[in-house]
């Protein structure tokens, strides 16, 4: 009777892990699949004049994305540009006023901010800058990419910081440093590895937002510059791409949608590594 | 007695209506070991966190009454001022993990925005592993990140860290208790050392420890002061009954 009881457990036993190895097979396939089809079906355009030509009108050959590679670039570093001093500015105070009635509710909106849908922020984006500048405008999608960037830099920075003992800040303090000298030389430098994964994988995050860009940067044909003119992002141009009627824009869409994927991999491992190397021993 | 470098006069703390120190009355003098000891919990760590204004870092923490360094009140100085003249050591060892062994040394300087030329900072740094007892360990890797050292060494480079400021007083709180016996037998030969140089005042709940290398102590017990005397006198005539039943060990 035991010894059928411990059989019983063991097959119960393999059951289980057969049971989760291969159900985390089943979580990573569909990333192989994308990466299959899109490769499969883009890899044949990619080649350099792909990356540095302008998009072609309908009917000619060739054509390339260089517009949208600049205006997806552009556009990050706007957004970059309003969500990294803000973000770490609140996650330092969220670190440094962990209970209280001010961070609980900075930390409320925050956490709500996350979860509001890109396409709301598209339109408080439109609403605010848009309309009031009266144009379509790169700095209109920067400023929704930004706000879209902020709420994952802030928990980063927080959580990051939140690790280091506070002996070190005491340590730093006792030494009569003033305290914003203790937060960006000994704070921050201990919490860069953090902070800067938080900043690259919350780029990866919106480096392929299409929604909020729609009604914001617009998307071009041109290569323009001008952070007041509309321009193109690689999202927009795979949208505008893969919605058209004709095949040959479709394959321009899978070679964008490879550069893309590509572009969001290398930092996400960029991201990893940071980690890995930067890893402060305490 | 001899000249006092630090005198506290009616002094109590705080955490919110919590009162952990009532009405410390302390001289400590220059140039010596001053040794607090006390049970757990009694405010030994809370008192030489005030001398530093250390204390207040803490929310709700307030204090009452005036501490002296010389003739002049820390509680009217900047605390900035007053941590660069008072230095600290803590239980565990603290060096700066993203710096160097030769900058977490001259970390009070560059931290502080201090400009001095190299041939300053190298001596500064030199001076003070050797003063620590470091310097013949380390010498040869001063570029390697303190913390690939073990936790005495550790702590020793926190001590020359504290004496690169030249401070008056030298703040310890329990400055063994995270390390093993042979590294506290290398600091307690240290600290003998230091107090040539530098008037010392250490936190230890270890009653051998005080006997061993303290000129003075102060036996504090719930948050009172009960007893304070050269070493000397009070392990071997203690005046108070609740200090006599500490060292004999029926409490604490």
């Amino acid at each position: 009777m035991r010894e059928r009881a411990l059989s019983l457990r063991i097959i119960k036993d393999m059951g289980f892990r057969v049971m989760i190895i291969s159900f985390s097979f089943i979580t990573i396939l569909p990333l192989l699949l994308i990466l299959f089809y899109i490769i499969r079906n883009g890899i044949a355009v990619i080649n350099w004049q792909f990356l540095i030509s302008l998009p072609k009108p309908v009917g000619e050959l060739g054509g390339g994305i260089s517009n949208a590679l600049v205006g997806t670039l552009i556009l990050i570093a706007i957004a970059c540009l309003i969500s990294i001093p803000l973000g770490i500015c609140t996650g330092i105070y969220l670190y440094e006023h962990r209970e209280g009635r001010i961070s609980y509710l900075v930390r409320l909106c925050v956490e709500i901010l996350q979860g509001v849908p890109s396409i709301v922020i598209g339109i408080i984006a439109y609403a605010w800058v848009v309309v009031s500048m009266g144009t379509f405008s790169a700095l209109s999608g920067g400023v929704a990419l930004g706000i879209m960037m902020l709420p994952v830099i802030v928990r980063a920075t927080e959580e990051t910081l939140k690790l280091i003992p506070d002996t070190l800040k005491e340590a730093s303090l006792s030494l009569g440093v003033p305290y914003y000298r203790t937060i960006l030389k000994v704070i921050l430098p201990a919490g860069a590895s953090g902070i800067v994964t938080g900043i690259l994988l919350s780029v990866a995050r919106i480096a392929g937002e299409t929604a909020p860009l729609l009604f914001t940067a617009f998307g071009s044909p041109f290569m323009d510059v001008n952070i007041f003119k509309p321009i193109n992002a690689l999202p927009l141009l795979i949208f505008n791409y893969a919605t058209s009627p004709y095949p040959e824009w479709h394959t321009l869409a899978w070679g964008a949608s490879l550069v893309l994927v590509v572009f969001v991999l290398t930092l996400n491992f960029t991201a990893k590594l940071v980690t890995k190397k930067w890893k402060v021993q305490f | 007695m001899e000249s006092p470098i630090l005198t506290t006069e009616e002094f109590s703390a705080y955490f919110g209506e919590q009162c952990v120190l009532k009405n410390i009355n302390l001289s400590v003098v220059q140039k010596k070991t001053t040794a607090i000891m006390g049970p757990s919990g009694c405010g030994k760590t809370t008192l030489i966190r005030c001398i530093n204004r250390m204390h207040e870092l803490v929310p709700d923490a307030r204090v009452k009454g005036n501490i002296f360094l010389y003739d002049k009140n820390l509680y009217s100085m900047n605390p900035i001022i007053v941590r660069r003249k008072i230095g600290m050591v803590f239980q565990k060892p603290n060096p700066f993990p993203t710096m160097s062994i030769y900058d977490n040394v001259i970390a009070g300087y560059s931290l502080n925005g201090i400009k001095i030329g190299k041939v300053e900072k190298d001596r500064i740094v030199e001076e003070s592993l050797k003063m620590a007892a470091l310097w013949d360990e380390v010498k040869g890797h001063l570029q390697r990140k303190g913390t690939f050292l073990s936790g005495g060494q550790q702590q020793r480079l926190c001590i020359a860290r504290a004496l690169a400021m030249n401070p008056e007083i030298l703040l310890l709180d329990e400055p063994t208790s995270a390390l093993d016996p042979k590294a506290t037998a290398h600091i307690e030969e240290l600290i003998s050392e230091l107090k040539k140089v530098v008037t010392i005042i250490i936190v230890t709940h270890n009653i051998a420890q005080a006997a061993r290398i303290s000129d003075f102590t102060a036996f504090i017990y719930l948050g009172e002061l009960i007893e304070y005397g050269t070493t000397e006198k009070m392990f071997t005539v203690p005046k108070d009954k609740r200090t006599e039943e500490y060292l004999t060990g029926k409490f604490g």
